[in-house]
């Protein structure tokens, strides 16, 4: 089977819409809305300037000189996504869909979160532009990025702790969808991933895009050539695709997505949907999922919040089918290695999902010596880890000084 | 060997009135008690048993569905039991349907769960997250043993979309009676009779409207304008809210017996 076989909204035999009746209406009209802003030279333009004035791009591409030499020599360069304004890439994606709200005359959005990065940049794009906002995050989440809860509430969204399930990123797509089933006359989705029915995917991973185009044009300047390898870490896999997209034709560029191993994948407590899962069908979308013999979800595992979902974005299923792109799974421990590598070899304090793309790049690094030209996408940034990172590295509270 | 869906819609029709369908998840409460609360419910009077296949991510169920599939997970409740209910639902002379999420059916096997169902007696499957555009090899799988393939049509199916779904749809067309997920409600939305009135005019089909049922008051006003009234969440909150399992059995009898009047006009 090609993806030529198959209806749009598909990757080969991945993607697709498994959903309820009563969204395809919007879905349709999503879609539609999606269309015509691409055709619309004035919403290009509105976006644009929005990333240039709000979010602070281009963002640069920095050199990582001394976390290189940790990396067998290879010469890594980090594409800084964690210094767009909200601390991600995910503004990227928020925006785009923020705009396309107000074009369909809704004036309210809700999301889903997992580290909190998207909720924060969706309440942020929803203050910024006058929607109404609320954001489904698994209870067992809000605890872990108690930080992030707070941001979304200083910005006036609603934040829902939602406690069924396995209360997290996966029960918060499910009560999302159900409040979208409930009120999509005036509501829009803002789904944060490149999962989900059509057009999500392929309409996120259009607003991430601009994360290769930026990243190709600049590794260009610096070096004069094309890297070797492109890494990035996958939960749903938005900031790899954004990243990807830009050198899928280059077939001399590696491409490597690293998910989340989590205790190791042969104790069943991980993310790694490409190493121990298969396709399944999940939250509208044929997909690799972790499943059971009788197709039900298996509950995800990562240090990570952002990494910790049982599905992937379909387009990522066939560039895994493919061959394009190789998945691995970083466990929880090597990916803490490497933030804390990160850290003291470049001060910069990565997201404990970016910190999984990290660790990849010094294996790779190491695999491909020091003549080789690397980007990671440092997709966030690491102040809402803080805890999570002194309590894994036993960083108690330092007695003050002078005291006895 | 219980009666087709075309059949009980038939005959419901014959004795002018519609049709009640019942749902229950299969392996609810427990394994065993699940077998007695569906005797219990078409004791009472229900035509129709919709056995659900309890699945992980129910995006479509309000909270006492997923209470009840969280329960049934737990106890055990694989694909394999479902087929048994519905084994043993059709050897009680009772019609039979499956209501299922799509993974589990696709990890099944596609063809293999047509062809399990099909002889345990089932007459067809309600598909709630199933596309048409996605159901070419279901509805190969359906075709090829006479099984009964239940789409949905909801409030903001445009007339094209439900034409669509109603010609890739057999037994009866599933109208979702609102904008929303499965529970009991208050009132039952005002978008039912609007939604049934517009597929009448697209399909020969029987339609029956589901979404927030609970009472006979609220069947009869249904029965009015729909061929069959669809109710799943209050019997499972009757069975939930039940102190012993003799309650509980009592209580699915009592509702099934007060939709029965309902549908025959109140």
């Amino acid at each position: 089977m090609t993806a030529l076989d198959l209806p749009p909204g598909h990757f080969g035999p991945y993607g697709g819409r498994f959903v309820p009746e009563a969204l395809t209406a919007a879905l349709d009209e999503l879609d539609a809305a999606f269309t015509d802003a691409l055709a619309d030279p004035a919403f290009g333009e509105e976006l644009s300037e929005l990333e240039r004035t709000y979010t602070g791009r281009p963002n640069p591409l920095t050199p990582a000189r001394r976390f290189s030499v940790e990396c067998g020599g290879a010469r890594v360069y980090l594409k800084r996504e964690d210094l767009n304004h909200t601390g991600s890439h995910k503004i990227n994606n928020v925006l785009g869909q923020a705009l396309l709200t107000k074009r369909m005359g809704k004036e309210r959005v809700i999301a889903e979160t997992g580290a909190g990065q998207h909720g924060v940049a969706t309440a942020t794009a929803a203050a910024l532009m006058g929607l109404e906002c609320t954001v489904y995050m698994g209870e067992e989440d809000t605890r872990r990025q108690a930080l992030n809860v707070a941001r979304m509430r200083l910005l006036g969204a609603e934040v829902v702790p939602v406690t069924a399930g396995s209360r997290t990123l996966k029960d918060a797509i499910n009560e999302a969808m159900r409040d979208w089933v409930t009120t999509v006359d005036r509501t829009h989705y803002l789904l944060g991933t490149v999962t989900g029915p059509a057009p999500f995917p392929r309409m996120v991973r259009h607003f991430h895009e601009v994360i290769g185009r930026e990243a190709r044009e600049q590794i260009l300047a610096a070096e004069g050539r094309l890297p070797d390898a492109v890494v990035a870490c996958v939960g749903g896999g938005s900031n790899a695709i954004g990243l990807f997209s830009a050198f899928l034709d280059d077939p001399d560029v590696l491409l490597r997505g690293y998910e989340a191993g989590g205790d190791g994948v042969e104790t069943g407590r991980h993310a790694s949907r490409f190493a121990a899962g298969s396709p399944g069908v999940l939250h509208g979308a044929r997909t690799y999922v972790m499943q059971d013999e009788w197709g039900q979800t298996l509950p995800s595992h990562s240090i990570s919040a952002g990494l910790d979902y049982p599905g992937v974005g379909p387009e990522h299923s066939w560039l895994h089918d493919t061959g394009r792109v190789v998945y691995e799974p970083v466990v929880d421990a090597e990916a803490m290695a490497a933030f804390e590598v990160l850290c003291r070899t470049e001060g910069i304090i990565p997201a404990i999902e970016t910190a999984h793309a990290l660790a990849g790049a010094m294996r790779l690094g190491r695999e491909l010596g020091p003549d080789a030209v690397i980007i990671v996408n440092l997709s966030g940034r690491g102040d809402k880890d803080v805890a999570t990172a002194a309590a894994w590295f036993g960083l108690g509270d330092a007695a003050p000084v002078g005291q006895q | 060997m219980s009666r087709s869906l075309a059949q009980v819609f038939a005959e419901a029709k014959a004795e002018g009135r519609a049709a009640l369908i019942g749902y229950l998840p299969a392996g609810f409460p427990t394994a065993e008690q699940s077998v007695d609360m569906i005797a219990a419910m078409v004791d009472g009077g229900v035509d129709i048993v919709e056995v659900g296949l309890p699945y992980s991510d129910p995006l479509m169920d309000g909270p006492d569905i997923q209470s009840a599939v969280e329960l049934a997970l737990r106890g055990g409740a694989t694909t394999d039991v479902v087929l048994d209910v519905v084994r043993q639902v059709s050897e009680s002379g009772t019609t039979a349907v499956v209501m299922s999420y799509w993974n589990p059916i696709e990890r099944y096997g596609i063809d293999r769960f047509a062809e399990r169902l099909a002889q345990a007696g089932g007459h067809g499957v309600i598909t709630p997250d199933l596309t048409p555009e996605e159901a070419g090899p279901w509805i190969a799988a359906t075709s090829a043993r006479d099984l009964d393939r239940i789409f949905l049509v909801a409030p903001s199916s445009t007339d094209a979309r439900i034409s669509q779904v109603s010609s890739v749809t057999s037994g009866f067309l599933y109208a979702a009676s609102t904008m929303g997920v499965t529970g009991a409600r208050t009132t039952v939305s005002s978008a039912a009779p609007e939604l049934v009135a517009r597929s009448r005019r697209l399909t020969k089909l029987p339609i029956a409207v589901g979404l927030g049922v609970s009472t006979g008051a609220q069947a009869a006003d249904v029965a009015a304008f729909a061929d069959g009234v669809i109710v799943g969440s209050a019997f499972v909150r009757r069975i939930l809210q039940a102190e012993t399992p003799a309650e509980a059995t009592e209580q699915v009898r009592a509702l099934a017996r007060d939709l029965a009047r309902g549908v025959r006009g109140g």
